[in-house]
């Protein structure tokens, strides 16, 4: 097993890197496959050498900034979200000993990063210059404002449970029982809220290719448009992660080796988050803040009681 | 909220359907043979070229594609000295096939017209001449319309109008 956090560092990066680049092959092969279609499998074997010449193509665009735009922080944008999300790779627990930074307060470290990563999108949509992109970005800022709150309060019910918020020790706590069945409310509202958080359909408001040219990222062009691309596709993996490390038991499985179980959890969810985009249209705005603030929040309120007083009245 | 599983669990059955995509270039698909394509110039079973240069394809066409210059042999037949169609400028609408008098031209289900030069998109009438009757078979405009037989006069038919005085110039 690797230990080194150097070993660990540089394993988690590159992993996670190549993984959110290959997702993109996967997410058109699996949009194709339930359209009834097959997607791109002419580059290379089944197509799978389409991405690295996505990615030629990406970085020999012209990178160009335009006038109207505010430079420092239209260049810094893009930034934030790559950091922020590997940031919070650092305290995901990939199997034992395969952890970057074992900090007690790791799931309150994933929760604040994934706050700050909006940032990157409301700076983005600010500096751009451009109405729909400053429309995306105010969109932005409202869903995380209302999808944040009853995310971290959906996650308190296993954090009760398990009595921790080191994910480490989460997911040795699983290892009787994964908290979806105890949790199972707690479960469905944290992947809606992690839908949202990952800025993905039916949630993609600020993106809204439909409505808002392409949202934030209108004015992006080349690499810094490569940037919020494979961001959002390392937000959808972190997630994944996240509900395969709190709810599924992480690495805890029979037989498998702990790397392939987790592997495995992260996958099915990644599938599952491309089937979300497959099969259901974009809430209107107005729906999508009624259904945070109306229905989400209350229900997630309700779970924690719940759970804490069951926590309570076993003690 | 029901029906939005049920929309999931829909979308998902859809990974056991069949694909419906045709790989084009390792795959053809299906064409009838009245697919509007590529452009021939036909013969009659007879082995004589079938256009008689009535010049009635290229006033039809919309984008004025066609070009011909009618010429006559040693016994009076027309035929089209040069017959030129600029694939470039083709729309594929059909109507020259359905203007001409003789069958002579014909669309055919050829489609793979492509060319690096524009030039090329030029068809000659050697290119466009073709040794069989086409989509007609066993039909030769001389052994129909216009011929004289034994108690029929030309124009005396049922039906028929009689023959066109050339030298007047009168509809
Ligand atoms: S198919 Fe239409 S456009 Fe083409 S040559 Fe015939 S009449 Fe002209
Ligand atoms: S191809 Fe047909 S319509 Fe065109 S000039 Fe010849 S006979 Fe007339």
């Amino acid at each position: 097993m690797i230990s080194h956090p150097i070993a660990s560092i540089i394993g988690i990066l590159i992993v996670a890197l190549s993984l959110s680049a290959f997702l993109i092959w996967v997410e058109r092969r699996l949009l194709a496959l339930w359209q009834d279609r097959y997607g791109p499998n002419r580059v290379g074997p089944f197509g799978l050498l389409q991405v690295l010449a996505d990615m030629i193509k990406i970085f020999t665009k012209e990178d160009w900034i335009p006038p109207f735009a505010d430079k420092p922080v239209f260049v810094i944008a893009p930034a934030i979200i790559m950091v922020t999300v590997l940031m919070s790779f650092a305290v995901l627990p990939v199997a034992p000993g395969i952890i970057v930074s074992d900090l007690n307060i790791g799931l309150l470290f994933f929760l604040g990063m994934s706050s700050l990563g909006v940032y990157s999108i409301v700076l983005a949509g600010w500096a751009s210059g451009n109405k729909y992109s400053l429309l995306g970005g105010l969109r932005a800022a409202a869903q995380m404002i209302s999808y944040e709150v009853f995310m971290g309060l959906s996650l308190m019910g296993v954090v009760l449970l398990a009595g921790t918020f080191n994910l480490t020790r989460i997911v040795e706590a699983q290892r009787g029982l994964w908290y979806v069945v105890p949790q199972f409310l707690g479960f469905v509202l944290f992947l809606i809220a992690g839908v949202a958080e990952a800025r993905r359909l039916p949630f993609d408001l600020p993106e809204a290719e439909a409505e808002l040219v392409a949202g934030f990222h209108s004015e992006y062009s080349g690499m810094k448009f490569g940037m919020f691309f494979v961001g959002e596709y390392l937000g959808i993996t972190l997630i994944s992660s996240m509900i395969a490390v709190l709810f599924l038991g992480g690495w805890n499985g029979p037989w498998l080796p702990p790397l392939a179980w987790f592997l495995i959890k992260v996958f099915a969810f990644l599938c599952f988050f491309i089937l979300l985009r497959a099969s259901l249209p974009r809430l209107r705005f107005d729906q999508l803040m009624s259904l945070g603030w109306k229905v989400m929040f209350p229900l997630a309120l309700a779970n924690l009681l719940v759970t804490g007083a069951i926590v309570l009245a076993k003690k | 909220m029901l029906s939005v599983i049920r929309t999931i669990w829909n979308v998902f059955l859809h990974s056991f359907r069949r694909r419906v995509t045709i790989q084009y270039p390792d795959e053809k698909p299906y064409l009838t043979p009245r697919t509007r394509g590529r452009i021939i110039l036909s013969r009659d079973p007879d082995g004589g070229e079938r256009c008689v240069a009535c010049h009635l394809c290229s006033a039809v066409c919309p984008v004025d594609c066609i070009a011909l210059q009618a010429t006559e042999d040693e016994n009076g037949r027309r035929y089209p000295e040069f017959f030129r169609i600029n694939f470039s400028r083709c729309i594929f609408c059909g109507l020259c096939e359905d203007a001409c008098p003789t069958y002579a031209i014909q669309l055919t289900p050829d489609f793979e017209m492509s060319e690096h030069n524009r030039q090329n998109l030029v068809y000659e009438k050697q290119d466009l001449l073709i040794s069989g009757p086409g989509k007609y078979t066993g039909y030769n405009f001389w052994r129909v319309s216009g011929v004289q037989i034994e108690g029929k006069d030309k124009g005396e038919a049922e039906n028929e109008a009689p023959p066109t005085d050339v030298y007047r110039l009168t509809p």
